[in-house]
């Protein structure tokens, strides 16, 4: 699972290239130096982010996104990418808002309807064999549209107990920490320890290989589409506690940063290629960019400016070093 | 209609399309404005042309290649050609220029990041896309953005009706297929998009073809930022927020092969009116945003499996 599989472009120079990598080479470590040495930047420059309530305020909004993370992440495996992640959160979110609190019955429904149509929505791609940007872009306005139908202007309330549980404050370690650890655990077992999941990632590499061992692909991209919609699921419930209300809008800027949280965290396009503990790793640096500038006094209108440069920083090093194998 | 002949023409699809949704539209207000319609039709989705015919280079380039700084280049286009010009015609040129100027400049750096950092064409461009944006952000902070009154006037004016930029990019459309078709190009591009090991052992210069699909393709968003900013009035940062899913949406719905190697660019004209005309069907008939995005996107998907089951 872990050979490095022909990058995309058409170049024939950049062909497969047979090197074996050794489990956590490089793929995760290099996201985890960054984010210490980012974290190591922002300790110096702001000495009071070093306490409990500092890293708390400073990683705040970094729950909704590391789920976001991780589903985009469940997508990538299969070598597709989901272009309706942040329209779906944001749907997630409206929902959430408008009906959990007074109508819970009826608000769990329309939630486990959501992820059931984004296990629907693998299914519908492997069974018709289409390309998945294509889909998830035209699913992307449905998620929106419908959003939108719930709820027109942004409103509603988030249910006590959630605004509760992401405000909750376990003792030494802030929650988002906490999350952060037990989440990245969980996807490790799932994807690089389960027998299931050498399945989920084999579809992204071979899935001829696959499909001979026995295995279904329809099953298989149908799990991995659901997974995503389950952490789809919770990034928007986490983004409904946070901010005690909804928008259809809140979710847009998650689609991008999740696919940059993967790709920084060790993932890779093709290839079934992924690496749940660096996609965690990789939303906090996603995350950390706008706390880093602000503390350096810099406008934080460049923030998307420095995600696009780390992104470019770590995916050439990536190629530089896979060129020299 | 001979089978094979459709098959090899998907454009016709999206074009019946059109002119149905057409024909609804004027049907429900009992004939009324349909020219009209048609006119302001033809303005809007020239843009959704634009940026399209570059996008469907891109793809029609082979599996992976995707430019996702489109939605970004048009709105620094649009703010710095607007900044520049200072609502004066005297400054149009130099606005021009600055436009075409950012077009290239973002096509170098997509290529540069692509070709010589080796990093994927979907994550280069969607990072070149982020630090563009930033930009724009940046400068949009107290810079005026109106057009020159000539160039407001250039983007709003009409030969019998029919928009100056509507007759302007069906021509360039004509050249782009023509040399599709017919220019070793053209040819390049779809040979390395249905076998990119075949085109190079054929002699197809391949990073030369490539750079040339990505400049392209940023010089005409960049030309589209700015006759939007200008047929708008002014710059505005939502101003190109719907082109990233349309520019790629237009190319899909027209017939243009996903994997690459297959081009239309009819498709590309006639999908850009089928999506713009739907819009305006959907608000004649009173129909609120929300279900008008979900129409639209049940319309992509549906498109996409329809044309898909029938054989390549």
């Amino acid at each position: 699972m872990q050979r490095e599989v022909a990058s995309a472009g058409g170049a024939p120079a950049s062909d497969a290239d047979p090197v074996p990598r050794r489990r956590f080479s490089g793929r995760v470590l290099l996201p985890a130096a960054a984010l210490a040495v980012m974290l190591a930047a922002i300790f110096v420059l702001q000495p009071r982010a070093m306490s409990y309530n500092g890293m708390r305020l400073l990683l705040g909004f970094s729950l909704p996104l590391m789920f976001a993370a991780m589903a985009q992440m469940c997508v990538i495996a299969a070598s597709d990418i989901d272009l309706g992640l942040g329209t779906y959160i944001g749907l997630v979110n409206s929902l959430s808002a408008l009906l959990l609190a007074d109508r819970p019955l009826l608000g769990v429904l329309s939630l486990v309807g959501c992820v059931l149509a984004y296990a629907g929505m693998g299914a519908f791609i492997e069974a018709r064999r289409l390309p998945s940007i294509v889909v998830t872009l035209g699913a992307s306005f449905v998620w929106l549209g419908l959003a939108l139908l719930v709820l027109p202007t942004p409103g509603g309330a988030s249910p006590a107990w959630l605004s509760a549980l992401v405000r909750l404050k376990p003792p030494l370690v802030p929650l988002s920490i906490v999350v952060a650890v037990l989440l990245a655990l969980v996807g490790h077992w799932l994807f690089m320890r389960s027998s299931y999941g050498v399945v989920l990632r084999g579809i992204g590499s071979t899935p001829q290989a696959v499909r001979r061992a026995g295995w279904s692909l329809l099953t298989a991209r149908t799990v991995l589409y659901g997974l995503a919609g389950v952490f789809g699921l919770i990034a928007g419930l986490v983004l409904t506690g946070l901010n005690t209300t909804g928008d259809a809008n809140f979710g847009a800027p998650y689609t991008l940063l999740s696919i940059s949280a993967v790709i920084v965290g060790g993932g890779e396009f093709f290839g079934g290629i992924v690496a749940p503990v660096g996609a965690v790793i990789g939303a906090f640096i996603m995350l950390l960019t706008g706390s880093l500038l602000s503390f350096m006094d810099v406008s934080t209108d460049w923030q998307l400016s420095v995600q696009g440069a780390i992104l470019i920083l770590v995916l050439g090093t990536r190629a530089f070093r896979r060129r020299r194998a | 209609m001979n089978r094979r002949w459709l098959d090899a023409n998907p454009w016709v699809w999206s074009l019946i399309g059109a002119v149905l949704v057409w024909g609804l539209t004027v049907a429900s207000v009992e004939g009324r404005g349909g020219m009209e319609t048609l006119s302001t039709a033809l303005g809007f989705a020239t843009f959704y042309v634009i940026v399209g015919i570059g996008q469907m280079l891109v793809i029609s380039a082979g599996p992976g290649n995707i430019d996702l700084s489109i939605p970004s280049v048009m709105m620094l286009s649009g703010y710095l050609s607007m900044g520049v010009m200072h609502a004066q015609d005297a400054g149009l040129v130099l606005g021009v220029l600055v436009a075409l100027g950012v077009g290239l400049g973002a096509g170098i750096a997509n290529v540069v990041l692509i070709r010589g950092l080796n990093i994927p064409p979907m994550i280069a461009t969607l990072a070149a896309g982020f630090v563009m944006q930033s930009m724009t952000i940046a400068y949009s902070r107290g810079s005026t953005a109106k057009p020159a009154p000539l160039l407001l006037q250039f983007s709003l004016a009409r030969v019998l009706g029919v928009p100056v930029i509507a007759l302007l990019f069906l021509a360039v459309a004509g050249v782009v297929a023509f040399v599709l078709a017919r220019s070793s190009f053209g040819r390049s591009v779809l040979a390395i998009g249905q076998n990119a090991r075949a085109a190079y052992l054929a002699g197809v210069r391949i990073p030369r073809t490539m750079a040339a699909v990505y400049l392209v393709s940023s010089v005409l968003a960049s030309v589209a930022g700015l006759l939007l900013a200008a047929y708008s009035g002014g710059a505005s940062l939502n101003m190109a927020e719907d082109f990233l899913l349309m520019s790629i949406a237009v190319v899909v719905l027209g017939g243009t092969a996903i994997s690459g190697g297959q081009a239309t660019v009819a498709g590309v004209w006639s999908a850009s009116l089928f999506l713009y005309l739907i819009v305006t069907m959907l608000n004649v008939l009173g129909v609120g945003a929300g279900l008008r995005y979900v129409i639209t996107g049940l319309i992509i998907i549906g498109v996409l499996a329809v044309s898909k089951s029938r054989p390549a």
